[in-house]
């Protein structure tokens, strides 16, 4: 290789020697999962949108007290959980793992109250509303089975998440992983948070009965 | 060739800049909320129903996923294919208006 060639390669981003995007396989890896997890969820929430165009009796089985209340609380939830998943990760960067998984544990405590007033709003809509995944009545059974495989979904990686941040709250505590680590999952944290904030305007407030 | 691996430290934000998104991103669900039950035209709130999603989104991706403080490079990597993939779905939207008009009547 002529002396030209390593100079170009050593300040060309794109020819070796150096890390064009500056950051770690594995964030790397996360945003590749996230972009493609994100048109997933963009697919559901087209779906939905598509089953809701083409029905104009739509469905608005959404009451203010307990729905609209418990959806808000639980956007809350996972808003505030963000929070303290971002700071995880600050004081992971600054090297303290205690104060780190404490972090985590919070933003945990968010992400589990989030699940127990989901699954009560789901108990709310099956019981009170009539709703199901293959009926309610209004007789627009695609309702129930869109509504409840995006929200579903989205509850499924909520799960997900809680296992991954117990797995890296316990490790960091005993001295494994690096800040790289906490702050890969919280990635993942924050993406299934952003899906929030479109699953709850589109479905929920654009559903409420006044 | 350099074997020289780049070691970028990220700037992240403060304490305070995270704090400050996050009491953004609850006013504007607090506006969504208080939007639903305002009775305007369907097109007007979902117009602005999506446009603040798409503000708490970016703002989401911005701080907290630290994207504000990644190179330009992987955010060009990642987020124009996204956008292209997610204006195509559209294409199926026109479609779904015209079925009511094409149910037989009851």
């Amino acid at each position: 290789m002529s002396s030209t060639q390593v100079t170009a390669a050593a300040t060309s981003h794109w020819e070796g020697g150096q890390s064009p995007y500056a950051t770690n396989s594995k964030k790397f890896g996360m945003w590749l999962f996230i972009i493609s997890d994100a048109l997933t969820f963009t697919a559901l929430l087209f779906a939905y949108t598509y089953s809701r165009v083409a029905n104009p009796n739509w469905p608005k089985p959404f009451h203010f007290s307990p729905s609209i209340i418990f959806s808000s609380i639980m956007t809350f939830c996972l808003l505030s959980s963000s929070l303290t998943m971002v700071m995880g990760v600050h004081a992971m960067n600054h090297g303290k793992r205690k104060a780190a998984a404490g972090w985590i544990l919070a933003t945990m405590a968010g992400g589990a109250a989030f699940v127990v007033l989901h699954l009560t709003e789901w108990m709310n809509l099956i019981n009170n509303e009539h709703v199901t995944p293959f009926s309610n009545e209004w007789g627009v059974p695609l309702f129930g089975a869109t509504f409840f495989a995006l929200t579903g979904l989205h509850m499924t990686h909520v799960i997900i998440g809680l296992i991954y941040l117990t797995i890296i709250a316990q490790a960091i505590v005993r001295g494994k992983f690096q800040a790289e680590d906490v702050e890969v999952s919280g990635l993942y944290w924050h993406f299934v948070d952003l899906v929030w904030m479109f699953i709850f305007p589109l479905v929920y407030l654009m559903s409420a009965r006044i | 060739m350099s074997t020289h691996t780049e070691e970028v430290e990220h700037i992240g934000g403060t304490t305070l800049t995270f704090t400050k998104v996050w009491i953004a991103l609850l006013a504007m669900t607090g506006i969504e909320v208080f939007l639903a039950y305002e009775q305007l035209p369907t097109m007007i709130m979902l117009t602005i129903l999506l446009g603040l999603s798409i503000i708490k989104a970016a703002l989401i991706i911005a701080y907290f996923m630290h994207l504000k403080f990644e190179r330009l490079s992987l955010f060009l990597t990642l987020f124009p294919m996204l956008i292209l993939c997610i204006v195509l779905m559209l294409i199926f939207l026109g479609d779904a208006s015209r079925i009511p008009g094409m149910r037989p009547p009851v």
